[in-house]
């Protein structure tokens, strides 16, 4: 139920973060995760027409997906399975159960390629030890999340 | 005895004046004896993010509902979790929450269902608190523990279930999600699941009110004559007759419990804490689709 075989090592890494520990101090790791989400770039900053929503949380969350390097002055090669996955999420400070959860996959998404983050399984909001402590409603907010990224990569991919 | 009733003006129009206290009148009590401040949110780690000064937490997943059985914590374990609260059966107890104070409605609520007796709700809640820039705290109190008395649930006056709301249809229903719930509408995109419910629509006869309709932009409740214009001209609901509210797990319709019974001093209404998760997969219960109430079937029980 713990093993976290099937995923990549940094997210391996925090669900065994989080399964080290007692449910009161699960909650104060997340709540620590929840204060280390990265501000977006502010190239977004002007324009959240590019961000999407993700309905299944409670709270105002916005994610986008870059796929492919960026900067390249001929836009890199077109994106593919090996390409860089960069993910970009929001949530506001009212909601530090969201924030968490988003700045969790900011990190153990970090670094992946797009086959890689399409490999990560989607039970893994359910990983953390945090069924008790957080609700379901609360839980099926980050596997909005972890889906809508999937999506984003499968289309930025497919339209290579 | 409690502490004294908030004589703001504004509450002085409503109903039960006593349900309510201003942000002033708790910033001048708090720490009094016999005040329990109890903060109840949506997010469960925002209470960690700062809090009133003294306020204790209470978690509507973790403390008030049943971990098995869909259903509210029994008295048993209310008393283990106001006890360790601190909270007497004798306190004043001030609820205030995030989103209008959409989940401190609800722990209300199921207060109110142990028949706590001197429950109230802090107008504007915690983002009036902090918007008017008073102290928080990130400190968490360590109260000194009560011996809060067992008390049996008493589910019969305040709370409805789907076979009370079927024998119901044709009387005064009122469903506080958004729109498109309301309407049927598919608010979901392919891949993802429809949220917890295999039907979409509403109760028919079912009255849409939105439940923040009932609040301010600042979060603290609307005028009474502005509710009443809501709820009671606007939709011609009658106070004298029963009312059921809903939502979609009965957290929103709390809300609205608490306007209708307590701001608008209905004399019978009661939350259907079931709602569309239960109503929208309930084999063969009639549903209405669109933004009327629709029809309501001609016999009353469809069983």
């Amino acid at each position: 139920m713990t093993s976290g075989a099937d995923l990549p090592s940094a997210f391996a890494a925090i669900v065994d973060d989080f399964q080290a520990l007692t449910e009161p101090d699960r909650l104060q790791l997340l709540l620590e995760f929840a204060e280390s989400l990265p501000e977006l770039p502010e190239r977004y900053a002007d324009h959240p027409d590019l961000l999407e929503p993700v309905p299944e949380c409670q709270s105002p969350v916005f994610l986008t997906v870059e796929v492919g390097e960026q900067g390249s002055a001929d836009g890199g090669a077109s994106p593919g399975p090996d390409s860089p996955v960069r993910v970009l999420l929001t949530a506001p400070r009212e909601s530090p159960t969201t924030r968490g959860f988003a700045a969790i996959l900011s990190d153990g998404l970090a670094g992946l390629t797009a086959a890689e983050v399409l490999a990560v399984p989607d039970d893994v909001s359910h990983r953390l030890g945090l069924d008790r402590a957080v609700s379901p409603l609360r839980l099926r907010g980050m596997a909005g999340m972890l889906g809508r990224i999937k999506r984003q990569v499968r289309e930025q991919t497919r339209a290579a | 005895m409690g502490l004294p009733v908030d004589s703001s003006a504004k509450f002085a129009e409503y109903a039960h004046p006593e349900r309510l206290v201003s942000t002033t009148w708790l910033a001048e009590h708090l720490g009094d004896p016999g005040l329990v401040v109890v903060e109840s949110n949506e997010d469960v780690l925002l209470y960690s993010t700062g809090h009133i000064p003294g306020a204790v937490h209470l978690d509507w997943h973790t403390d008030l509902n049943d971990p098995v059985s869909r259903d509210y914590v029994d008295g048993a374990t209310l008393a283990t979790v106001l006890g360790s609260r601190g909270v007497a059966r004798e306190s004043t107890v001030v609820l205030y929450g995030d989103k209008n104070n959409w989940w401190a409605a609800y722990a209300l609520w199921v207060l109110t269902l142990f028949g706590h007796e001197d429950v109230r709700l802090l107008d504007g809640g915690r983002a009036a608190w902090i918007a008017e820039g008073r102290e928080i705290t990130t400190e968490v109190p360590t109260p000194v523990p009560t011996d809060y008395p067992v008390v049996e649930r008493d589910d019969a006056a305040i709370r409805a279930f789907k076979d009370e709301v079927l024998d119901f249809l044709g009387g005064q229903l009122v469903d506080v999600r958004s729109a498109p719930e309301y309407s049927g509408e598919r608010t979901t995109m392919p891949d993802y699941p429809e949220e917890g419910a295999l039907r979409g629509g509403h109760i028919p006869g079912a009255q849409s009110v939105p439940w923040a309709r009932a609040a301010n932009e600042d979060g603290t409740f609307r005028s009474r004559a502005e509710l009443e214009a809501i709820y009671q001209e606007e939709k011609g609901l009658y106070p004298s007759q029963p009312v059921i509210a809903y939502c979609r797990i009965g957290e929103r319709s709390s809300h609205t419990w608490f306007v209708l019974q307590h701001l608008l001093g209905f004399g019978d209404v009661k939350n259907y804490d079931g709602s569309w998760t239960e109503w929208g997969n309930a084999v063969r219960v009639p549903i209405a689709t669109g933004n009327e109430p629709g029809t309501v079937p001609g016999t009353a029980s469809q069983r």
